[in-house]
């Protein structure tokens, strides 16, 4: 790693002063993508402003019809909370599959959603419950914050303060890892929201997670993984490395968002 | 530029004057000289570094030692009594569940973190998932396997 100076912020407002909006400087989550980067010599911030101890930022609340879940809230907490398997058990799912043991007592869904890895599991399910992103400025709906690979609408140093899924009529996760990386080859999230199904692909795109509208316009003829069949996702703009080609991961694409249908019920 | 550094580490109290690039496994092997914990693969994959950080089994490659102020952090070392091996020590060692012993330490800190997360039992599937951050190169994980259960059964007993 390149040399760095650390902060150790109390207070939001004390996080964004110690950022400052500087492109060299660094949020630091639950560092698990962005000490590797570092590791790596990938990246050279001159400063990392980390968010460990900043009590506002973590916890999870379910209010009416929404669960609201704190940027620097771990995967293993979301993952073992009684109040999301309750409220979109989906979403716990997904939470229990991120990386390993290890990955999850560390990684946080805020960290998870600003990098916006086109691999990883939580923008599936942002994008695929119409989530909103809580920024220290603004709201941004899930459509609106993905904007391709590892690209999002955040701001220089604005900083996400919580995330808020609408809970669902039902919702499914399923994930093809990679067995090594345990990063999704394809993960698909499908829902019924109060604005009709929705078809979410991670792992697969090469500009980062999407939608399938015709998979979402067949399901709202009646939720069967039937109305899938013959659905072809196309190849074009599919991710092709040495794990697998664009056309696989296309037919992948069709298996699990029919096994996400199934397992929703 | 070093900062000033605390932590509680096997139930002392520790302190030093670490670089914010220090990762804590460096700061644990080179500072602190506890050179149980040991890196692997350095790159967050095969869990031979996994330490206790309050409580819960975390990579202590992908951590730095500057993230860790204040915290109890427990190590390979600080787990038996004296002579008296922590129980899943024991059943490693009965279980023969180590060949070249390199992964063992993080194996015995994440079976413990597995242990006591799943307070009603583990069952053979759980125990190997549960070890999806942790590569042994030598034992194809078998024993490793009965080694956990086996203390689970003692752990879950105690409490």
């Amino acid at each position: 790693m390149y040399e760095f100076a650390y902060h150790r912020p109390a207070s939001l407002a004390e996080a964004k002063t110690k950022h400052g909006g500087d492109d060299d400087r660094r949020y630091l989550a639950g560092g698990m993508t962005l000490l590797p980067t570092l590791k790596h010599r990938l990246a050279r911030p001159t400063d990392l402003v980390d968010l460990a101890r900043i009590g506002e930022l973590a916890g999870i609340s379910v209010a009416g019809n929404t669960v609201s879940i704190g940027a620097m809230t771990k995967h293993a907490a979301v993952a073992a909370s009684a109040e999301v398997a309750k409220a979109i058990p989906a979403l716990a799912h997904l939470a229990s599959l991120i990386g390993d043991r290890q990955v999850r007592n560390r990684g946080t869904i805020g960290g998870s959603v600003a990098n916006n890895d086109p691999a990883a599991d939580y923008p599936a399910a942002l994008l695929g419950l119409g989530a909103t992103v809580h920024t220290d400025k603004r709201s941004i709906a899930a459509d609106d914050f993905f904007q391709g690979m590892f690209a999002t609408a955040l701001e220089p140093g604005e900083l996400i303060t919580k995330i808020s899924f609408p809970v669902p009529q039902k919702a499914a996760y399923q994930k093809f890892p990679n067995p090594a990386s345990r990063y999704a080859m394809v993960g698909v999230f499908v829902a019924v929201t109060g604005g009709g199904p929705r078809v979410a692909v991670t792992g697969a795109g090469a500009n980062g997670v999407f939608r399938v509208t015709a998979m979402e316009e067949a399901l709202k003829g009646g939720w069967s993984a039937d109305r899938l069949k013959g659905i072809a996702v196309p190849a074009d703009g599919l991710n092709s490395d040495i794990h697998a080609s664009a056309e696989y991961r296309a037919h992948l694409i069709g298996v699990m968002a029919r096994r996400a249908v199934a397992a929703a019920g | 530029m070093k900062m000033p550094v605390s932590m509680t580490v096997n139930g002392q109290k520790v302190s030093g004057e670490v670089e914010p690039r220090t990762l804590l496994v460096t700061f644990l092997r080179e500072n602190l000289r506890l050179t149980g914990t040991h890196v692997g693969c350095d790159t967050s994959q095969c869990g031979a570094c996994v330490v206790h950080v309050d409580g819960s089994s975390v990579k202590s490659c992908t951590l730095l030692a500057v993230q860790a102020e204040g915290s109890n952090v427990t190590t390979i070392e600080g787990l038996a009594e004296g002579d008296k091996l922590h129980p899943m020590q024991e059943a490693f060692r009965e279980h023969h569940a180590l060949q070249c012993g390199f992964c063992t330490p993080g194996m015995v800190m994440s079976a413990i973190d597995l242990v006591k997360t799943h307070p009603q039992g583990l069952s053979e599937q759980e125990i190997r998932e549960g070890l999806e951050g942790n590569l042994c190169r030598c034992t194809g994980y078998h024993n490793i396997v009965k080694a956990i259960a086996a203390a689970a059964k003692v752990m879950n007993a105690k409490a």
